[in-house]
């Protein structure tokens, strides 16, 4: 059966975190039906335990919803979750792609964010008509006046009319349908063209193989049609297509132009799927791709290794499985000494590193080691060549550089008055160049400072967070390369450099920073047998010391009969603690210890 | 088979002890004494081919028990065990709970070893303990002991005390050396959970581990100069030191602790005693209502279904699938199939404390492999690091391997 396509919405909604995305989400869901309340657990589409636990979306969520509107129609609306955080800005650019239109909420007490308005520019990017939305009108401090002026003003989108809704209580959700018929517009598309599709997502299913998520531009795709990928050239026969109900896959016919649904093509290589590519048909394909693939680049990079090094073509393997829907994840292969075999990976930013290490963690059941992570540097070395370094090992020798470039980015941080003080203060202290100062209303003002990128990359958000009270919200953005005084700090432990602990740091915090890490080092690692140096240097100079003690004395006093079933547990559970060492030269050094460079400025 | 009698009662709990003890009124030492009576039979007639080399009377305060209680449990134990005639049979008294006459009774009972807790020659660090007694009461007690003709007796010492010096903890010893016992108890203060001191002094004891500046508490490298000073003056004394923290005149080591730590079989009876027996380890409850009732329980049934062979019990599974049968009535909290592996753990871990080791030859018989197919690489290393010996055909720790028990062990955990 042929569906008709005006009856088709496809939309998104944006906001900038804790806007209330996900609660609408949930309540268009469920005010049309498509759920029982019963099965309604809070924020369906974010369906990740990690996602529900830290309550932000990272992966996009589509799903199918049958509408029955007041002109009488019954209209399919697909909607796409994006996530919110300024490091997923690809994903959500990615889902927006796939979209006619979008829902732009804003919380009736905050106003417009840094992100509400970077997300409309993406939207606006991609052609989509904002159709805006006023959240949280329930609260006390709730002003949706002043935020319609401030959306039709600081926007420059038209928001008289927007809903005025409470996604928590459900308060006027009935007006939000009726103006996604109104207001998104319905897709186009010939049907009878050549197959061209976005992938706009995709998974791995250990009994479906790869999942291709997909809004489908021109054309009709059906099972057993030959299909092409046509950025990696790949080419399936369909096994089977279908669109989204909430959180389960419902198999049809066919997918035509206009419709939003998912194929999969017992696609085993996970390489072939890229989000952003095109399907089309391999016996009749579409003249030239959809522009939707776009290549990001990584911003933070650091070490993954398996805990256990006979995990390592289980790492690589769930790299490779997250990385089809994650496309800006990015990895290769390395080695440490200390560490053995893992991968340098490449990520959007911290939390986007964190995400990713959960994951893995959780879904692949995989225990990691992560190294302190950092930016790219370029590395203008006197011969001329320009090096773009991902790993601080890989440092040439001093007397070959010529000079180092940081990246820089423009951040741009939106805080009340109170808190105007304390957070210039912190981005003096991350050295931070003042651009500039305005006041948006009496009480908010919008602070712009350039920072480097490896400033912020360790806890900026939290050190805001707190030193704001919660009241900062923070966005930031690539300006470029600047020329920095930088130097690799190197850690030894017994005499013995170990790879994964060095970083490349500025070189006036280079005293401070060893010294802290030789101070966390020295509580992280067990006494041994003998006197263990930690030193932290600086081309060969040491600049910090500290001494784990040998031991002594390490005995159980009494062991009877009531006590031997106690012992053994101790025992064992020691054990376990071994198992998680690292050696280097001899001395073991828990894991824990890598990643204590993480937690140096919690201090 | 050795035989572990609990006695879990207290006039006062001191403020280090984590051992299941505490005051009970008369009433409950009645009824604590008839239920150990009636356990005591069950086992004992399951047990009945089994001799009983040592017993040993803990707790708690053993020798708190009127001496009545005492004839009557050590009386259900000849009745229902067949106990050796040279058999070491010790109690653990308290200075402060002893009377002539229970030195009598304990003489006449078969008693021939008394196990005293002194702790210290100091009454400020008794005080600082929790101990109900003074040195001068403790004085009266040995001599009483010694006037009824005990004439193997051990005297329990505390090291590493708040604010204890090595020379402190030494003065303690010198006084007690005059006393000329034969078998000294020298422990180091643990911080345990769950116990007055373990409020006071947990970060002090984190502190101590890990060998930075302490408050209160000796430092680790106080303690080890403690150790050493130890060790070297009760050596010219003439004590031979044989275990982890135990000294004794030659042919005076305690027989009973010995058996733990070279796995002998043992049944422990009362309020939560562990036992050893063919490889299974059990736990009686720790829950001094519970045990009252099962042991009620316990005596009725055997009497109605006497346990044959194979034919009443319920099966306990083990970590690696076997499942063994244990009684279908019992006490045992917890039984736990020891796995070959656990045992072998177990015979390195015990075997190691004694300052003898054990013979090759022991480990081959008992798991018919010889140690360097199952631990050649530690032995090999742990020789190197010089922390362990192999001489004619005896395995066992140097001094330093000693200091260090814990870490060599831990290198024959599987």
């Amino acid at each position: 059966m042929a569906i008709d396509q005006s009856r088709i919405r496809n939309f998104c909604i944006i906001a900038h975190i804790d806007h209330g995305k996900s609660t609408l989400a949930d309540r268009i869901i469920e005010s049309t039906g498509t759920l029982t309340s019963r099965e309604m657990q809070a924020q369906v589409l974010d369906n990740m335990d990690l996602e529900r636990e830290r309550g932000i979306t990272i992966k996009s969520q589509a799903v199918r919803i049958i509408y029955k509107a007041k002109d009488g129609e019954e209209y399919i609306f697909n909607l796409i979750d994006t996530p919110g955080h300024v490091d997923f800005n690809y994903e959500v650019s990615r889902s927006l792609a796939a979209c006619d239109g979008a829902i732009l909420v804003v919380d009736a007490a905050q106003g417009v964010e840094a992100q509400t308005l970077a997300n409309v520019y993406l939207a606006l990017d991609h052609d989509l008509d904002v159709m805006p939305v006023i959240n949280k009108i329930d609260l006390p401090s709730a002003q949706p006046d002043e935020v319609i002026q401030e959306i039709e003003d600081v926007i420059g989108i038209e928001a008289h009319d927007a809903p005025r809704i409470s996604a928590k209580t459900g308060l006027n959700i009935d007006q939000v349908l009726e103006q996604i018929v109104e207001k998104i517009p319905a897709p186009t598309g010939d049907p009878d063209a050549p197959l061209k599709a976005l992938i706009f997502d995709a998974l791995y299913d250990s009994y479906k193989g790869v999942i291709v998520f997909c809004r489908v531009k021109e054309g009709t795709v059906k099972v057993g049609d030959k299909i092409k990928m046509m950025a990696t050239g790949a080419m399936d026969e369909v096994t089977e297509v279908g669109y989204f109900g909430a959180g389960q896959f419902i198999p049809c016919d066919e997918l035509s132009a206009g419709m939003v649904g998912y194929i999969c093509a017992s696609i085993k290589n996970v390489r072939d799927t890229r989000v952003g590519d095109t399907v089309t048909n391999a016996d009749r394909p579409c003249a030239e791709a959809l522009p939707g693939y776009k290549k990001v680049n990584p911003m933070v990079y650091c070490g993954l290794y398996p805990a256990d090094s006979a995990k390592y073509p289980d790492l690589r393997d769930a790299l490779e499985k997250l990385q089809i829907n994650d496309a800006s994840l990015y990895f290769e292969p390395e080695t440490s000494l200390a560490l053995g075999f893992g991968f340098r990976c490449g990520f959007l930013g911290l939390l986007h590193l964190e995400i990713i290490q959960e994951r893995l963690e959780r879904e692949f059941n995989l225990d990691l080691v992560t190294t302190a992570p950092g930016v790219v540097y370029k590395v203008h070395k006197t011969n001329g060549e320009v090096i773009d370094l991902t790993n601080p090992s890989n440092l040439p020798d001093p007397s070959e550089i010529d000079y180092m470039e940081e990246p820089i980015v423009s951040a741009e941080i939106m805080v009340t008055k109170d808190y105007v003080g304390a957070i210039m203060t912190l981005c003096q202290e991350r050295r931070g160049v003042y651009i500039s100062m305005e006041y948006l209303e009496e009480t908010r003002a919008l602070i712009k400072y350039d920072l480097p990128l490896n400033e912020i990359i360790y806890d900026f958000f939290d050190a805001l967070k707190s030193r704001s009270r919660g009241y900062a919200s923070f966005d930031y953005e690539m300006k470029g390369y600047e020329p920095s005084e930088l130097v690799k700090l190197d850690i030894l432990i017994n005499k013995e450099q170990v790879d994964a602990l060095s970083f490349i740091v500025f070189k006036d915090s280079a005293y401070d920073r060893g010294r802290r890490m030789c101070e966390r080092l020295k509580e992280e690692i067990p006494r041994h047998l003998f006197e263990i140096p930690i030193q932290a240097a600086v081309g060969g100079k040491v600049i910090a010391r500290e001494t784990v003690k040998a031991m002594r004395k390490d005995v159980l006093a009494k062991c009877y009969g009531g006590d031997i079933s106690r012992k053994k547990k101790l025992l064992e559970k020691q054990k376990e603690g071994k198992k998680r060492m690292r050696q280097v030269g001899n001395v073991e050094i828990p894991q824990e210890a890598f990643m204590s460079v993480l937690k140096l400025d919690e201090d | 088979m050795e035989l572990y009698i609990h006695i879990p009662f207290c006039v006062k709990k001191c403020d280090y002890c984590d051992f299941l003890s505490f005051a009970a009124d008369e009433q409950t030492q009645k009824s604590y004494v008839a239920a150990l009576q009636k356990e005591l039979a069950f086992y004992g007639a399951k047990y009945k081919d089994r001799r009983i080399t040592t017993i040993f009377i803990g707790g708690g305060t053993p020798s708190w028990l009127k001496e009545d209680y005492m004839q009557a449990i050590m009386e259900t134990v000849y009745h229902y065990f067949s106990v050796e005639q040279d058999a070491e049979i010790t109690i653990e008294c308290n200075p402060g709970t002893i009377t002539e006459h229970k030195f009598e009774v304990y003489r006449r009972i078969g008693i021939n070893r008394l196990s005293i807790g002194l702790q210290s020659v100091h009454n400020e660090e008794l005080k600082i303990l929790g101990r109900i007694h003074t040195f001068e009461q403790f004085l009266k007690t040995y001599d009483m002991a010694r006037k009824h003709g005990f004439s193997n007796i051990n005297i329990d010492l505390m090291s590493s005390l708040p604010g204890q010096t090595p020379e402190i903890f030494c003065d303690s010893l010198y006084q007690v050396l005059k006393l000329k016992p034969e078998h000294i108890s020298a422990y180091s203060l643990i911080i345990e959970k769950g116990t007055p001191f373990y409020e006071l002094y947990r970060f002090d004891a984190v502190r101590q581990e890990a060998g930075m500046q302490t408050e209160s508490l000796p430092t680790e490298e106080e303690e080890y100069q403690t150790t050493k000073m130890i060790q070297h003056i009760l050596k010219e004394a003439g004590y031979h030191w044989y275990e982890v923290s135990n000294f004794a005149k030659p042919g005076y080591e305690c027989r009973h602790n010995i058996g733990y730590w070279k796995r002998v079989d043992y049944l422990g009876v009362g309020l939560g005693a562990s036992s050893l027996i063919d490889n299974v380890r059990y736990s009686n409850t720790r829950d001094l209502y519970t045990y009252l009732s099962e042991c009620e329980n316990i005596h009725d049934c055997y009497m109605q279904y006497p346990l044959t062979e194979g034919v009443t019990g319920s099966a306990v599974y083990s970590a690696d699938g076997t499942h063994i049968l244990v009684p279908a009535v019992n006490l045992h909290a917890a039984a736990e199939q020891t796995t070959r592996n656990e045992q072998m753990e177990e015979f390195m871990f015990l075997g190691l404390r004694m300052r003898d080791g054990f013979y090759r030859e022991e480990f081959t018989q008992a798991f018919g492999i010889p140690i360097e197919a199952v631990y050649g690489d530690a032995l090999n290393h742990l020789q190197q690091e010089e922390l362990l010996l192999k001489r004619e055909g005896r395995i066992y720790l140097t001094d330093k391997g000693m200091d260090l028990n814990n870490y060599v062990v831990a290198q024959f955990m599987l």
